[in-house]
């Protein structure tokens, strides 16, 4: 889970990590009195997550609370890369000498955590890792040693980071790994990291991606979810403890296993070629289980999504039999039609492995007006591709 | 002979006693797993009976190997409980440490990697959020259903668990030597390139069929190793063509970030180091079949 910049300033400051203060508010008019209390200058800052904000006019500076009001509703209601600024930050102004970089995180090639640090911040760090590599320190850090006082240095030194900054980077690089391990996170990164004119570090700006599998021992996290930019059908699966993604596609997959999900996806994709281009309309795994009940909870999602026109259930049964899912299936579709659900749109079902037969004559007995069964998993997407376009 | 796991191969179940531990030590058992002990500290001294089989219960990995002489544990503990678990096989020097356990955070398994490395890679890690590896008629250590196919001449591996069993099915008249699961998350144990090697020095497979999936460059890293190292011929499928960027698909790992991670780069590099990679499943099973068959 990715957070905004006013979210990850509030973990950076919970682990003291040095940050400006700074408020979050998500109307113009609120803009005034927060700046009165920043002392009455403010930069406005949108909160997106994306980068490049700056270039696109989402950070200002504002000489006073009126301005701030101006700033604030010039800002809120933009448009950037396609993510509308819903709230601002507004933060107390800081005299910046230099620009800096720095960041913890996962370095899946070599299994480890890796520290990178630059004194060319406040610009595109992929930039610099592709235009002047030298000035882009990679360090590994032990997952059990973590970032010591020596560790801090090493980064230091590496980044060649200015010597009578060293103690102060040296103590928030520490802070910033207690947020990068206590927060179970995925990516720290400060961009900028920087030098006041009186010589301070401060983290100005700051990204945080927060791993959803520790959610067992954060259980703050999940205040911390965007729940307003989730799309509905994606917020709605979520409550019911589904794995699901919203694509934009016409064909609706329900499938068990998130490498053969994937894989259906992609194989309705190449059938939907030949179908007047219909596309995978979702990703959805319900799993070993695919009890009637994830099964109804699975259709119920995916029939109320108003862009699809069919439905391919591919389940390979491996621990779960197909005579279960099969059943899965059946009552489902009852269970949705007590609910008074609008069960119309054709469905394409592909069951293989453990007693897959067992499981196609429960099918074949209901013979229920919308239920086709195809045998192999090629064959049944190209059928539910076919049906989807029509 | 086969990969990593034979029928010589002696398990331990750390969590045998839960019930997810309990309904796959039974059908480990049933399809010839050479089951000699389970491990639950609160419950050592016990036995759990499956269907007539009287299996011994230890307080620790460590009793339990010098109790039995196991040589494998298949680790089935709940997530907050697993990197403890880990720890504790790599600190008896089990050789073998099978993670089966899903939703583990990446800093536990960041950290048990670590301490393996620490402690010189005496145990090798298959997983964790994987379906475990079966060598068929031998042994069977995970939750891979054991009837699916037969011993045969295909090496198999693969990140994904369903994929690995739908691969099984399709070419489950030909069989397999080892089929192993990987596992899909952005830190594993065991990687595609240890298994591709471990195939090509195994007598007993002739040719290798790895399954891969969007995130990471693994599949990139891998393609280089069968370019570099493997004489035998390689089948490969990748799953995720369609997957948005930015959006985790179902596994923690399955992610494609900005241009990094996508299966068309991972497909152009197998394909650039001679790797056949299938469209489908079924197309992939069909490059096996031909290259098995001619």
């Amino acid at each position: 889970m990715d957070l905004f910049e006013y979210q990850a300033r509030d973990l950076f400051a919970k682990h003291d990590v040095p940050v400006l203060a700074g408020e979050v508010i998500d109307t113009h008019e609120a803009a005034r009195e927060v700046t009165e209390r920043l002392g009455g200058r403010a930069v406005v800052k949108a909160q997106v997550k994306t980068g490049g904000r700056g270039k696109a006019g989402g950070v200002k500076l504002a000489a006073d609370p009126a301005d701030a009001v101006e700033k604030a509703g010039q800002i809120l209601g933009m448009d950037i890369k396609g993510h509308t600024v819903h709230k601002v930050m507004l933060a107390q102004t800081a005299d910046i000498a230099e620009e800096y970089y720095v960041s913890f995180l996962l370095d899946r090639t070599n299994r480890t955590f890796l520290a990178m640090a630059s004194v060319e911040g406040g610009v595109d760090i992929e930039e610099v890792a592709a235009t002047k590599p030298e000035a882009l320190a990679k360090i590994p850090v032990d997952a059990i040693d973590g970032v010591t006082e020596e560790k801090a240095r090493e980064i230091v030194e590496a980044a060649k980071f200015p010597a009578e900054l060293a103690d102060q980077i040296v103590v928030v690089l520490q802070r910033l790994w207690d947020v990068f391990v206590k927060e179970d996170a995925l990516l720290v990164e400060v961009n900028p990291l920087v030098k006041t004119a009186e010589g301070r570090v401060i983290a100005l700006d700051g990204k945080v991606s927060l791993d959803a599998n520790a959610e067992f021992r954060q259980p703050e996290h999940a205040a911390l979810e965007d729940k307003a930019a989730a799309d509905p059908l994606e917020a709605a699966a979520k409550a019911k403890g589904l794995n699901y993604v919203k694509l934009d596609g016409q064909v609706g997959i329900i499938g068990n296993g998130a490498g053969l999900v994937m894989s259906t996806l992609d194989v309705v994709a190449y059938a939907g070629e030949k179908h007047s281009g219909v596309k995978p309309a979702n990703f959805l795994d319900i799993g070993g289980g695919a009890s009637a009940e994830v099964m109804a909870n699975g259709l119920e999602i995916i029939l109320g999504d108003p862009d699809v026109r069919s439905v391919f259930v591919n389940v390979f049964g491996g621990i779960t039999a197909c005579d279960a899912v099969a059943n899965g299936i059946v009552q489902a579709l009852e269970l949705l039609k007590s609910k008074g659900e609008d069960v119309s749109k054709p469905l394409v079902v592909r069951l293989d492995g453990n007693n897959a037969e067992v499981g196609r004559k429960i099918l074949t007995d209901a013979n229920h007006p919308l239920v086709e069964q195809v045998d192999t998993m090629d064959g049944a997407a190209d059928r539910a591709a076919e049906l989807a376009a029509k | 002979m086969a990969i990593f796991l034979t029928k010589e191969s002696k398990v331990i179940v750390q969590g045998m006693t839960g019930s997810e531990g309990q309904k796959h030590t039974k059908r480990m058992l049933a399809s010839g797993t050479n089951i000699v002990g389970g491990v639950n500290p609160r419950k050592a001294g016990t036995t759990v009976d499956f269907d007539g089989t009287e299996i011994p219960v230890f307080g620790g990995v460590k009793e339990a190997i010098e109790a039995t002489g196991a040589d494998v544990t298949v680790i089935f503990v709940p997530e907050k409980f697993t990197k403890s678990a880990v720890v504790e096989a790599i600190d008896a020097e089990i050789p073998l440490a099978v993670v089966i356990t899903e939703g583990i955070a990446v800093h536990d398994t960041a950290a048990f990697w670590a301490h393996a490395g620490k402690k010189g890679n005496k145990t090798r890690i298959v997983g964790p959020n994987c379906p475990g590896l079966i060598t068929p008629g031998q042994s069977n250590a995970g939750i891979i259903p054991a009837d699916i196919t037969k011993p045969g001449r295909i090496g198999l591996v693969s990140k994904s668990g369903t994929l690995t069993y739908q691969m099984m099915y399709e070419l489950r008249d030909i069989g397999f030597s080892t089929c192993v699961g990987i596992g899909g998350d952005p830190v594993i144990g065991t990687t595609h390139i240890d298994a591709l090697k471990a195939f090509e020095a195994d007598p007993d497979t002739d040719l290798i069929v790895m399954i891969g999936e969007i995130g990471g460059d693994a599949e990139e890293r891998a393609a280089d190793f069968v370019k570099a190292n493997v004489s035998k011929p390689v089948v490969g499928y990748v799953a995720g063509f369609t997957a948005p960027e930015g959006k985790t698909m179902g596994h923690a790992g399955a992610i494609v970030s900005g241009s990094s991670g996508t299966a068309q780069a991972k497909k152009e590099a197998l394909e650039a180091a001679g790797v056949k990679v299938g469209k489908t499943p079924s197309e992939t099973a069909r490059l096996a079949r031909e290259i098995l068959g001619g």
